[in-house]
């Protein structure tokens, strides 16, 4: 396992684009301490920033994490990046396969465009987690994005694909979805504001938008394949997704083939 | 011409005709077993032979809710065809007709293999638009399986969006028993037919497994592609080209279809032990197999091959 520990706090923004298991398999310590991650004119390198211990293997630990660490796992196509502590911004933006686990909290847009892979959080996730970053066509495109705490708000906006599985959410969770699956133990006002497909599944929610229209209760086959998915994810949101739910249907003021399920009283 | 025996019973010396074919396997579920059965039978209703049905189809087993996809109780059916094509044509009109159809039922691909042929992602359009597609990780394997949800009367039918053909399937494994009389031989077929379905990953098409109008290629009637199997015909008895003794007096087969060469082998093993041990009892004469002479089917399965009680080597190899 690749090791970079972080010698102290980072003075400015860092990018982590090109920080991963497979550009760095190729190159000596003293390379790879070369690489450019700075964003100003300070011309900051990894080796600047951290102790580097490179055994060629696939997976990367980053010890010691900060708010300031950006794109951490964009990109990313195979093998595994743990982060101990925070990161900043786009974490696993745009990656295709692999793994990154942050012990921290992360920035807005994690998993932006995300098309396959795993991206675990544990702590909390800023606003627009698997959201679309301005001008993109998607958010979260096909990866599953986990996330133990809490979300921002705009969770999932204009998702494509893919699964996010998260504590809480605040407002607008999964507004303008294309398609995918949200399940959340609780997310705030306005869920699934101008969604097209997909699904948001919440145990709480807050003020819904008046374009979605009550369905009923449903025991649809559709929820125990979702209970077994999620199971190995959260118990939690397993034992939501098989209890007793009442679906929304909507967002009618768009295509209105989403769906949001709740808990029903 | 017996120079074989089983249990007593006479076996004649003889292979079983068998060719290849496109095959797969479907998983229906349902809420109760009972209603997966019901869908499964209707599903695989008037697939007797691949010529006049357009496909052979059959229940391979019943599945406990541990073993299907949504955890509720299944059934696992079969369906062969002569190619992938066909196989797809047949397999749209049959959960079509009987599956989607059917209350609570949803359907799942059930076997892997290299012909992808699209089930659910054609169905769908019988939602008029209102149908949606959901990719979900199944547990078991890890991988991502793509549904198709059309909304109906009672909810959603569910169905995968497409099933997977294998290579290497086998139609046409089959054995013949001679008896005395119609109940005494039928229940040996009967018998036979048990053993046969307790292997896996085979059918056996016709009603009860069992069928009494074995055929030969031909006939003398001018356009016929296939004709009765005179040789075997009790009221034929004494022509020349008849195979009866004079003491046969009924003639049943049973025919399998498998999705591996193997499987119809060690079918084929299980029924004529089967049919061998409850033979004397029910006064079989002998068991024998059917072939064109072995030019028209790739696959051959030498009843000599089969004495034994497990397999030597790979049986059914040309």
């Amino acid at each position: 396992m690749s090791t970079l520990t972080l010698r102290q706090e980072p003075p400015e923004r860092l990018d982590f684009l090109h920080v991963n298991p497979l550009s760095l398999s190729g190159l000596s310590e003293a390379e790879a301490a070369r690489l450019p991650i700075g964003t100003s004119r300070r011309g900051l390198t990894l080796g600047d920033v951290f102790a580097i211990s490179l055994d060629g293997s696939d997976s990367l630990t980053i010890e010691g994490g900060s708010s300031r660490f950006d794109s951490v796992g964009a990109s990313l196509s195979g093998g595994s990046i743990r982060v101990v502590g925070d990161v900043g911004q786009r974490l696993g933006a745009g990656m295709a396969s692999g793994a990154v686990t942050v012990t921290g909290s992360a920035g807005p847009y994690a998993g932006s465009g995300a098309k396959g892979g795993t991206i675990t959080i544990e702590g909390d996730a800023g606003d627009h987690a698997g959201g679309a970053v301005y001008a993109a066509k998607a958010g979260l495109d096909g990866a599953t994005l986990v996330i133990r705490g809490s979300a921002g708000d705009y969770l999932g906006d204009r998702m494509r694909r893919g699964l996010i599985l998260v504590g809480s959410a605040g407002a607008h969770a999964g507004s303008r979805m294309i398609a995918g699956t949200i399940a959340a133990l609780s997310v705030g006002d306005h869920p699934g504001y101008g969604m097209r497909r997909g699904t948001i599944l919440a145990g709480g929610h807050g003020a819904l938008s008046p374009s979605f229209v009550e369905t009923g209760t449903h025991d649809l086959v559709f929820l125990r394949l979702l209970a077994r998915s999620l199971r190995a994810l959260s118990p939690a949101h397993a034992d939501l997704a098989a209890g007793a739910l009442k679906r929304y249907s909507g967002d009618l003021a768009t295509l209105g083939k989403g769906e949001l399920w709740v808990t029903a009283a | 011409m017996a120079d074989l025996t089983l249990n007593g019973i006479p076996v004649i010396d003889t292979f079983a005709e068998a060719f290849d074919v496109a095959g797969t396997a479907l998983i229906i579920t349902n809420d109760t077993a009972k209603w997966a059965m019901i869908a499964a039978v209707t599903m695989t209703g008037f697939a007797t032979s691949v010529i006049g049905c357009g496909a052979e189809a059959g229940i391979d087993c019943e599945l406990s809710p541990e073993e299907t996809p949504d955890g509720r109780p299944g059934v696992r059916v079969l369906l062969f065809g002569f190619e992938p094509n066909g196989l797809k044509d047949q397999l749209l009109k049959r959960v079509g007709q009987c599956i989607l159809t059917c209350p609570g039922t949803a359907c799942y691909a059930g076997v892997d293999g290299p012909h992808k042929i699209k089930l659910g992602g054609a169905i769908r359009y019988f939602g008029d638009g209102f149908a949606v597609a959901k990719r979900l990780t199944d547990p078991g394997s890890g991988k991502a399986r793509r549904y198709w949800r059309v909304p109906v009367m009672d909810g959603e039918f569910l169905c995968e969006d497409f099933v997977r053909a294998v290579d290497g399937a086998v139609g046409g494994g089959n054995l013949l028993f001679l008896g005395r009389n119609h109940a005494e031989t039928l229940k040996v077929a009967e018998i036979a037919v048990d053993a046969a379905r307790s292997v896996a990953d085979v059918i056996l098409p016709f009603p009860g497994g069992i069928v009494r109008s074995g055929s030969k290629v031909g006939a003398r009637t001018k356009g016929m592609m296939a004709s009765t199997n005179d040789a075997y015909c009790p009221t034929l008895k004494g022509r020349a080209g008849s195979e009866l003794a004079a003491e046969v007096g009924v003639v049943l087969e049973i025919v399998i279809d498998g999705l591996t060469s193997r499987s119809v082998a060690e079918s084929m093993r299980a029924a004529l032990h089967a049919s061998t041990e409850a033979g004397a009892a029910h006064g079989l004469v002998a068991v024998t197999a059917g072939n064109y002479g072995g030019n028209l089917g790739r696959h051959h399965y030498h009843l000599k091959d089969l004495l034994s009680k497990e397999p030597a080597s790979e049986a059914g190899a040309a």
